[in-house]
């Protein structure tokens, strides 16, 4: 049962010196030159609402683009491992996007899938996300094609909508949303009057993502993968800055005998992804890996784990140096005639 | 553009190419790569201020080959790319028709490289703004430029944009790539990071033409061509060569001569 109450600028501000002298991390978008950037923040006074989408997800938080696993000490005896210490301290995410919060399902399903990730699910359990809805919108956004909307609450432990009045109503939405409310006590008001959905952006639907798995079965042999890709150069950009891109390298980094294992993000997109150490590539040519990186998020992704692995943010189609947009891709993908 | 379009309609419809990579329109404003197989399509073709990308980099690329013999739209920074993989053996004479382009849209096809080192001749390596910045980066003390570059490469997370836009990065397999040994750290961290640009810009000494496509690219707005840059000063100035005015360089890091001033090489 989502609670209903409001919150004000100056009333957010005392939340986070509350939460601070309380031990807790406060993580929000700043400006870094041209560039919106997650950044831990120390003042809640420069909190930034006129944008549309931070260049990076705040994923780093859960799922570092470099994390120690484990130490290792070869020895005669046999090898000694020792775990790595616990660091992981309750981190508030502030002024993140909707679609964001969405973006933690799609992480959540395959870090606990088989195997469960203990050092992920014990940062997931102490990150709490209190995004704010959409109120502006770009031709990159295309959240509403993949199930989610400005306003949607999957994923938020407390939604802000900012009101024209210039408060925020704030949806208190899980438990751990409640322990912040509880934190809180007293910055909190009554439910405004005004409605939520006046102030959010108006994002159009342009395409159904039931209907892309579906369509997308037909497809593997289809020459729309190299029309498409002709002009991907390969790099990570797209899935470096994605929300649920999952996919990790394992590195060990040592010196003699000691060393540590780390895991770092990796790509579909690089031509080494797949390379075996035969020296053969399952997927030799950008067409292939353009194709998979598709299936996976819109196809094997639904198939296997009942969540779509994208959110629409549209960070990949704004960073991506030669115009590869997403959902632009996927809409004539939708066109074809297999 | 007229011209443009017409000249590329001919070129497709003579046959004497299969696909001609260009500019066209994308969205959000920005310009894309576009990659032209059939006449009627021509017209499609843009030339303004927003065509940045060096297209080089396709010339080279497997599934672009294997369309068949391409012409490609260039831009003066194109221009000096394609006599530098000329250079390296990457390309010859007569491989790809070459549609060069000035600032104005005015195009010129080249019919062999000896012209496109005279039209690229009078040009210089750096702009007098680029020039400007090197020094004021130049000035800083040591401590304030270490300061300078541990932030701006703090940034990045490796996604290898500046490598994969870069069309003289192009070796199939890249030292950071190799892991027996491992040269490189792979990690995202401060010394994986700075490692990765160092080596990055010491292979481009002596062959960046300045075309500024790895900062153009990279998505953290990191200015990776500063580094780069200063190398091509640092090659000018110490071995007076110069990327991308030659078909036939040497590489002053890569070719070994007998009479170096140098006697640790003897």
């Amino acid at each position: 049962m989502i609670e209903k109450k409001s919150i004000n600028k100056n009333a957010l501000i005392e939340l986070f010196k509350k939460l601070r002298s309380q031990q807790w991390r406060i993580i929000a978008p700043v400006k870094t030159g041209e560039q919106i950037t997650f950044r831990e923040i120390t003042d809640g006074a420069d909190i930034l609402e006129d944008y549309i989408q931070t260049t990076q997800s705040p994923k780093g938080v859960v799922f570092p683009p470099v994390e120690e696993l484990f130490r290792y000490n070869i020895k005669k005896e046999g090898v000694e491992l020792s775990e790595k210490e616990n660091t992981v301290v309750p981190t508030l995410v502030f002024g993140l996007r909707p679609c964001d919060a969405a973006g933690i399902a799609p992480l959540n399903a395959v870090f606990i899938w088989d195997y469960k990730d203990s050092q992920f699910e014990e940062r997931l359990a102490n990150t709490y996300y209190m995004p704010i809805s959409c109120s502006k919108t770009d031709e990159s956004c295309f959240c509403t094609s993949v199930g989610g909307n400005p306003g949607d609450t999957r994923g938020s432990d407390i939604l802000l909508t900012k009101l024209s009045t210039g408060e925020y109503l704030a949806e208190i939405i899980t438990e751990k949303g409640k322990k912040i409310a509880d934190l809180g006590t007293g910055l909190f008001g009554p439910e405004p009057t005004e409605a939520k959905e006046k102030n959010l952006a108006v994002v159009d639907r342009r395409f159904d993502a039931k209907e892309l798995e579906q369509k997308l079965k037909t497809l593997f042999n289809n020459k729309i993968w190299l029309q498409q890709s002709l002009r991907c150069i390969g790099c990570g950009a797209c899935a470096f800055v994605c929300p649920t891109c999952v996919c990790f390298d394992i590195q060990d980094e040592g010196r003699g005998n000691k060393g540590k294992r780390l895991r770092c993000w990796d790509s579909c997109g690089f031509s080494l992804f797949t390379l075996h150490t035969s020296g053969h590539n399952p997927r030799e040519v950008q067409s292939q890996r353009w194709r998979q990186r598709v299936m996976h998020k819109f196809s094997y992704q639904p198939d296997r784990l009942q969540v779509v692995g994208c959110v629409g943010c549209g960070r990949c189609s704004r960073a991506c140096p030669v115009d590869m947009n997403l959902s632009e891709h996927l809409t004539r993908i939708m066109e074809v005639q297999p | 553009m007229q011209e443009l379009s017409n000249t590329v309609r001919q070129l497709l419809e003579s046959g004497s190419v299969k696909v001609v990579i260009g500019y066209g329109e994308g969205t959000a404003g920005k310009v894309r790569p576009v990659f032209i197989t059939d006449p009627r399509d021509a017209d499609s073709l843009i030339f303004d201020i927003r065509c940045k990308q060096n297209l080089a980099v396709y010339v080279l690329k497997h599934e672009v080959k294997h369309l068949g013999k391409a012409a490609v739209v260039a831009p003066l920074f194109t221009l000096k790319t394609i006599l530098q993989l000329a250079a390296e053996n990457q390309l010859a004479d007569g491989d790809i028709v070459i549609l060069g382009i000035d600032d104005g849209g005015k195009l010129t096809e080249f019919s062999n490289l000896a012209d496109v080192e005279a039209f690229v001749a009078p040009h210089d390596d750096l702009t007098a703004d680029e020039k400007e910045k090197l020094d004021r980066i130049e000035k800083m003390s040591l401590d304030e430029r270490w300061k300078y570059w541990q932030n701006e490469l703090s940034r990045c997370f490796k996604c290898y944009a500046c490598r994969a836009a870069c069309p003289l990065c192009y070796c199939t397999r890249c030292t950071v790539d190799i892991n027996q040994p491992q040269w490189i750290p792979v990690p995202s961290h401060d010394i994986g990071n700075l490692e990765w640009h160092v080596m990055r810009a010491m292979h481009l000494a002596g062959r960046c033409v300045n075309c500024g496509e790895c900062a153009r690219a990279c998505p953290l707005d990191i200015p990776l061509n500063l580094l780069t840059q200063r190398l091509i000063r640092d090659i000018s100035s110490q071995f007076n060569q110069r990327a991308g005015i030659s078909a036939k360089a040497e590489n002053a890091l890569s070719t070994f001569k007998p009479d170096d001033k140098e006697n640790f090489i003897r």
